[in-house]
């Protein structure tokens, strides 16, 4: 781009120079049109974190709340079904949870803070169906003899256990997400935002 | 046009090139950036009221794209909510806080509006000043006409969408000037409506013609409008025909290609409207009232009346017109006189090119006659627009019905008045 | 019907004229960049106002504009609702407000706005009115005012105001004295009138601060196409 004869240098350093600032100036313009598609503050009162209190939740039990419009499952885990995790561990596809489908504080076996609350997004990682709870255990299950209770993807199939992770060979990829949480209390629960500092 | 530009884009050998040449094989993109920009040959003399015709294609480039993205937000719903508010009301404000930018593009649409009829009132005005109504840009001036009846029709129904007391009462009033029709006025109006008052039937509709059919119908009167100008080429401050001398390749002598030199000061023309038009959507959006009326901050009800409501100040030189004719005459009532001389006063526009009987086009070559009709018809216009806004006394609709009178009689009296007026000789060339 | 619409045609002039009366308003002192007293002016509204009224186009959350944390206003504002995210509506029913007051209360977000006229802005009138209340047997509710005759709502802070008379000349008296002095009193107007102004248009001394920004740089805009126009028409004679 240097300048030679044919080309007037005046009227191309102000050509770039008008066009550099008309750029920037329909750029800048651009910003208020684009961040108009991101979720009003109404959307993100609606999505705020949500407060689950858990005290009444006895093992074995399952509650579903709703946080961001989709299903969380808090699951009391019993001694058995806890259990019922380590015999499983050979079956299902990520075991120690190395796949980035939870916040680090649940990167563990039991894929939650205190092994016995399972806390879960209910939405297969397959195609976005809500699995459904499939507790009881064994040929009574309807799924298989050694099954130590999980869930079942009525939409194709896909199976996971009692920490939402996915068994092998199944069409979901991945285990079922768990949302960032943290205990206020022992029996309070905030879903939706990591604890502080943490 | 085609046929006298139909040489093909040759490509240099460049991908770009390339690229260019297949297009151009196939769609007249050449042709077209030529015929419009490139080898369209504007005078060379334009000055500053030649700005508001790109300026106002520029207004409405800013109200599609906003109003696209109000869409998205707003919902014309005339039931109230929990707190209740009418929703209409309350997706406005829910637009103005809760959408990230909301308020910034609410305010360029609701500041645009204004703009548009500064610029198109500008532009109009630009028009009487030149002659640029007058033979072979009669096509021109009417499409110019009727793109200003849209702009109306679209302002109208988009200030009834806020649904506060001002869109509300607003509507009201102006619809219940088709039951002044005889006959069948009563069963149009309701039937307009969709209900037996301004209701969420008429919000709906309005809504559906506010940003579909008059947007529409606006574009493809601006292409005509467009086209129809670049067929006969643009008029100038001095009112002669450009193509009357040209050179050997027949390129006007006081012609000048739209293309570069008409873009980059055009760009400059744009440069300071956004300046002023940034002062109101930062500094000032309600306009001190006039492009955001104070009352329309209050919802929409049905069952109180503002104590003083007036149209948004684009419309009050014809709503003077409207109230001005107090009387009955003949066998028609003064509100039915008051819809015909308003409707009137927007057609007798349509007449304009065969009522001007002069020999020159230009202000700079008409006689004193002109000249003062002119100037009388402005002051007169302004003080109807001034009346419009205020609260009718006998005083000041004596004062409107004199204005009136004024508006009128610079019509009807055109073909007299131009015919013996005092012009001067009109130059050959173009001068500064 | 027709009639009716053909009165309410005919009317709108005469109505107008009609309310062709000035009205003198007393300037509310600006209060749009002084924090601590729009956060007193937001107590003193939820405390006060937010009973009846509802500012129901507000979320809590934004009170972080005037620089509340949220959890200040968890801790010491939200009484009606359960999230900061939320509206500043209220429990009370439409339906029985309007018996109570003869009319509902109004929404309050925007009233700042609305109250705007030719006589002054909406603060200057919201000023006026809230310190323009006066004992009027005449009234179901005992008040009136000096800006909004036949007022439905009652003087809720007269506990703090105390009870104005209306005396000869069209004056104001203060007859029984109230918990807060005069001055005290209209200072704590101040900051309710200047917090809903705020909250008129939350996002107002932010569009300001753009707006120089946006000229600053149209300005150097115009000087880059100005000289690029200047150098293109420097051939055309």
């Amino acid at each position: 781009m240097s300048c030679d004869d044919k080309v007037d240098c005046g009227r191309r350093r102000l050509l770039v120079a008008t066009s550099v600032a008309g750029g920037v100036a329909g750029v800048a313009a651009a910003i208020p049109f684009v961040s108009s598609f991101a979720p009003s503050e109404r959307a993100k009162s609606a999505g705020a974190p949500v407060e689950v209190d858990i005290s009444k939740l006895a093992p074995g039990e399952m509650m579903t709340v709703e946080w961001r419009g989709k299903p969380v499952w808090i699951i009391h885990r019993s001694k058995e079904m806890l259990e019922g995790l380590t015999k499983v561990a050979d079956k299902v596809a990520d075991p120690q949870s190395d796949r980035p489908m939870q916040p680090v504080y649940t990167k563990n076996e039991h894929r939650s803070i205190k092994p016995e609350y399972l806390v879960a997004i209910g939405i297969c990682t397959h195609l976005g169906c809500s699995p459904t709870e499939k507790f009881k255990t064994g040929a009574e299950s309807g799924i298989d003899a050694d099954w130590q209770g999980g869930f079942l993807c009525p939409c194709h199939g896909s199976t996971f256990d009692l920490a939402g992770r996915v068994f092998k060979n199944k069409p979901a990829p991945d285990n079922l997400e768990i949302p960032p949480h943290y205990y206020l209390s022992d029996a309070r629960i905030l879903i939706g935002e990591d604890k502080k500092g943490a | 046009m085609g046929a006298s530009s139909a040489e093909k884009y040759k490509s240099d050998g460049t991908t770009a090139g390339n690229l260019l040449e297949w297009v151009d094989a196939r769609f007249p993109l050449m042709s077209l950036w030529n015929d419009h920009l490139a080898k369209y040959y504007a005078p060379k003399n334009f000055n500053f009221w030649y700005f508001f015709g790109s300026l106002a294609l520029l207004v409405l480039v800013i109200q599609i794209v906003t109003g696209i993205f109000l869409v998205m937000h707003y919902k014309p719903d005339a039931s109230l909510n929990a707190s209740g508010v009418p929703v209409a009301f309350a997706s406005v404000e829910y637009i103005m806080r809760d959408v990230p930018w909301g308020w910034l593009i609410r305010y360029f649409h609701s500041t645009g509006a204004s703009a548009f009829f500064i610029v198109v009132y500008l532009h109009m005005f630009r028009g009487l000043l030149y002659g640029s109504y007058r033979k072979p840009r009669e096509l021109v001036w009417i499409f110019g006409v009727l793109i200003y009846l849209a702009l109306m029709a679209e302002a109208f129904m988009g200030y009834l969408l806020p649904w506060g007391q001002m869109s509300y009462w607003g509507a009201q009033v102006i619809l219940s000037l088709f039951s002044a029709i005889p006959l069948i006025g009563n069963d149009l109006a309701t039937w307009i409506r969709g209900d037996y008052v301004i209701g969420d039937a008429t919000l709906n509709r309005m809504f559906s013609l506010h940003v579909i059919a008059v947007p529409l119908v606006l574009v493809g009167l601006i292409a005509a409008h467009i086209m129809a100008l670049h067929e006969v080429g643009s008029n100038n401050p001095d009112g002669i025909e450009i193509k009357k001398k040209k050179d050997a390749n027949g390129v006007p002598l006081d012609g000048i290609p739209f293309h570069p030199y008409y873009t980059v000061k055009d760009i400059v023309g744009v440069v300071v409207f956004l300046t002023a038009f940034s002062i109101i959507v930062f500094f000032m959006p309600e306009g001190g009232g006039y492009f955001l009326e104070f009352n329309n901050f209050f919802p929409a009800d049905p069952m109180v009346t503002p104590p003083h409501i007036a149209p948004v100040w684009y419309f009050t030189p014809f709503y003077s017109i409207l109230r001005a004719n107090t009387v009955n005459f003949f066998w028609i009532d003064a509100k039915l006189w008051g819809v015909i001389f308003m409707g009137l006063g927007v057609m007798v526009l349509f007449f304009l090119p065969w009522l001007d009987r002069s020999p020159v086009k230009s202000i700079r070559y008409r006689g004193p006659l002109y000249k003062g009709a002119l100037a009388i018809f402005i002051v007169a216009f302004f003080i109807l627009g001034y009346l419009g806004m205020l609260a009718p006394t006998p005083g000041r609709t004596v004062v409107s019905q004199i204005c009136t009178v004024i508006y009128f009689l610079f019509f009807l009296l055109m073909p007299i008045y131009t015919s013996i007026d005092k012009c001067k000789s009109e130059p050959e060339r173009v001068t500064g | 019907m027709m009639k009716k619409l053909l009165i309410v045609f005919l009317c709108v002039p005469l109505l107008a004229f009609a309310a062709g009366e000035v009205l003198h308003l007393d300037k509310a002192p600006d209060r749009s960049r002084d924090l601590p007293a729009l956060q007193n002016g937001a107590k003193v509204f939820i405390n006060y106002c937010l009973n009846c009224h509802s500012a129901s186009y507000m979320r809590y959350n934004r009170l972080q504009d005037i620089g509340l944390t949220e959890q200040q206003i968890k801790d010491n504002l939200l009484f009606t609702a359960d999230k900061v995210g939320d509206l500043m509506t209220i429990a009370m029913r439409r339906a029985e407000a309007k018996q109570w007051f003869g009319t509902a209360p109004p929404d309050l977000t925007v009233i700042a706005r609305a109250r705007a006229s030719e006589f002054g802005s909406g603060p200057d009138w919201l000023y006026t009115y809230l310190r323009g209340f006066y004992r009027d047997d005449a009234r179901p509710t005992g008040w009136n005012n000096t800006v909004f005759a036949n007022v439905g709502m009652p003087h809720v802070l007269w506990e703090l105001q105390g009870e104005q008379v209306m005396g000869a000349g069209h004056k104001l008296t203060l007859a029984r004295p109230g918990l807060m002095k005069p001055e005290e009193y209209d200072a704590m107007v101040a900051d309710l009138v200047g917090f809903l102004a705020y909250m008129g248009e939350p996002v107002a001394n932010f569009r300001k601060q753009l707006g120089v920004i946006v000229l600053i740089f149209l300005a150097v805009l115009f000087v880059f196409s100005y000289a690029l126009k200047r150098e293109y028409w420097k051939d055309i004679h």
